[in-house]
């Protein structure tokens, strides 16, 4: 059996970024949308400890910086749903497509 | 560190006032005011230079003017909205979440490293988000919240996979150690492009823009000033050592597409300022042209560019928060927001009427108020690099912002209204703020030393 390496790991890292960023352009429904963000951020943290590992043993920044990102992503997340339910509470919904009072 | 502690102290002070005392709105505004006015003042002295946490924290004299400028914009914010203010309910908290944000940018400003640059972005957006969502009944300010914080933790999701490109092809995430390394490798140009997208969001370059004017119509109006001059200001800040420090090897690379983004921002921003009716839709289309200025300043790489960019944005500070003050005092009180209402305005408010003809003279850049000096040094920092086309464009972009400052002027002092807006009473310190702001933008362009004084910061 194959032992994963640098580019099977980036590929996978790659591919959820991606993933991601179709689910944030596609989806409708809020919740779904702020997870789309969290693969986006996972995938960083993804990339950030595979670089450490293959390539900079020895410099630890990129572990360090997979740790913040991931309180960043809570803090991030919290504030991000009680806007949500707040706005679940005017709207009766969280349909992106209902919010939607200013245009151009 | 000092301006941070400051700010930390009058954070801390907040909340034990809120908590543990009954304080009314008016004593505590007041309290609130004088405390940033001392804390401005004290951004001038007591100043130390060098750096902190092994390069964590770095700070120099251009860092400390920086900061001086965000705290006189803040100060100006507590003035000018203070009818607003009042009126309140949750007013500590309003100033917690915004000095919170202002700790975040002067982290952000004086960040050497990638991590604390991140970091410290988050503490300046997040707060923000919460703000948007300020007057908590109303429905376009949930939605404006709502816009604001996905497409900022969208744009940061973007900043970090190219942090992560950077640290994979470099090795470090240190802003001195970075410029050696670059290689202009494709990938290395890649984590750039995905950095400067990030910074396009935060400063709404145009095709990122686009949450701008929904965010900016929605949110309270004290919000909306604080987004589009505190905001912006420190993100263009943090570009220019973005540009012209980290990313100085791939100066090549990134003069392109500065130039090419500030042309679209011009235009688009202008072509869209053109049929706005709601003012601060309004505002928030002439701010994003006026961010493809900034562009064209940046865009020079010499230290004409650096100082042309703060001066500028020093006076941006002073002439947008004076529109966005007489737009505020207008809607409080009568919840007008079209540019139509404003038919009139001359005959009942002379006054606000004269300041608002003075703020947006100064951001069309018409010559005795200070925007047009401002104007002049970026575009003149621009032609250094001798690329005409890019300059006859910004020229010619002026001529258009031009009408459409002078249709909300004509609206003002021309066109006749049997109903115009009925007589403002304004409190004093909004007075006093719009006062301020008036007296800066006729002087600061007149006055040479301020920018003398800033070209001296820079070594």
């Amino acid at each position: 059996m194959m032992e994963p390496g640098l580019y099977h790991l980036l590929f996978v890292s790659t591919a959820l970024f991606f993933i991601g960023v179709y689910g944030f352009f596609t989806r409708r429904n809020l919740v779904t949308m702020l997870m789309s963000i969290e693969l986006i951020l996972n995938s960083v943290n993804i990339n950030f400890i595979a670089f450490n590992k293959y390539l900079w043993p020895h410099k630890m920044d990129g572990l360090f910086f997979s740790i913040f990102v991931i309180a960043i992503a809570a803090a991030e997340a919290a504030v991000a749903i009680a806007i949500i339910i707040n706005l679940y509470r005017s709207h009766q919904s969280i349909d992106v497509e209902r919010a939607e009072e200013m245009k151009f | 560190m000092k301006s941070e502690w400051v700010i930390a102290f009058i954070i801390f002070l907040l909340l034990f006032i809120k908590v543990g005392t009954e304080m009314k709105n008016d004593q505590l505004l007041s309290l609130v005011q004088i405390l940033l006015l001392v804390n401005f003042i004290a951004g001038f002295f007591f100043n130390e230079t060098g750096s902190l946490f092994g390069g964590l924290f770095t700070t120099n004299t251009l860092m400390v003017f920086q900061k001086s400028v965000l705290n006189l914009g803040v100060y100006l914010i507590s003035l000018l909205f203070s009818g607003w203010l009042k009126k309140s309910e949750h007013m500590p908290e309003f100033f917690i979440l915004m000095l919170s944000a202002l700790l975040g940018m002067f982290f952000m400003i004086s960040s050497g490293n990638l991590l604390m640059f991140f970091l410290s972005l988050e503490l300046s957006t997040i707060p923000v988000a919460a703000m948007a969502n300020f007057d908590l009944e109303k429905k376009v300010s949930s939605e404006a919240a709502m816009k604001m914080i996905l497409s900022s933790a969208f744009s940061s999701g973007i900043l970090l996979f190219g942090i992560s490109l950077i640290y994979g092809t470099t090795g470090t995430i240190s802003f001195a150690e970075i410029p050696a390394l670059l290689n202009g490798s494709p990938l290395q140009i890649l984590a750039f492009v995905f950095l400067f997208t990030a910074f396009a969001f935060k400063l709404s370059i145009v095709p990122f823009h686009l949450w701008t004017a929904d965010v900016y119509e929605g949110a309270p109006i004290a919000v909306t000033a604080f987004l589009s001059v505190i905001s912006k200001g420190s993100i263009a800040f943090i570009l220019i050592t973005a540009l012209y420090k980290v990313f100085a090897p791939m100066q090549e690379a990134w003069y392109n597409m500065v130039m090419l983004l500030s042309i679209i921002t011009m235009i688009v921003g202008n072509l869209f300022a053109l049929r706005q009716q709601n003012i601060k839709r309004f505002l928030a289309f002439s701010s994003i042209a006026q961010v493809g200025f900034i562009l064209v300043g940046l865009s020079s790489n010499s230290i004409q560019g650096v100082s042309s960019v703060v001066y500028f944005i020093l006076i941006y500070v002073f002439s947008n928060l004076a529109a966005f003050a007489v737009a505020g005092v207008i809607a409080q009180q009568t919840g007008k927001e079209n540019i139509g209402d404003y038919k009139g305005l001359y005959q009942t408010n002379p006054f606000i009427s004269w300041i608002l003809a003075l703020a947006l003279f100064s951001l069309a850049g018409i010559p005795p108020t200070a925007g047009f000096f401002g104007k002049l040094f970026l575009i003149t920092a621009g032609a250094s690099k001798g690329n005409y086309f890019f300059i006859t464009v910004a020229a010619l972009n002026l001529v258009i912002s031009l009408y459409y400052y002078l249709r909300v002027i004509r609206a003002v002092f021309m066109d006749k209204n049997e109903h115009p807006v009925e007589k403002i009473l304004l409190d004093p310190p909004v007075k006093l703020g719009m006062i301020i702001c008036a007296a800066a933008i006729l002087l600061v362009g007149l006055l040479s030393w301020i920018y003398d004084y800033i070209t001296s910061l820079i070594m």
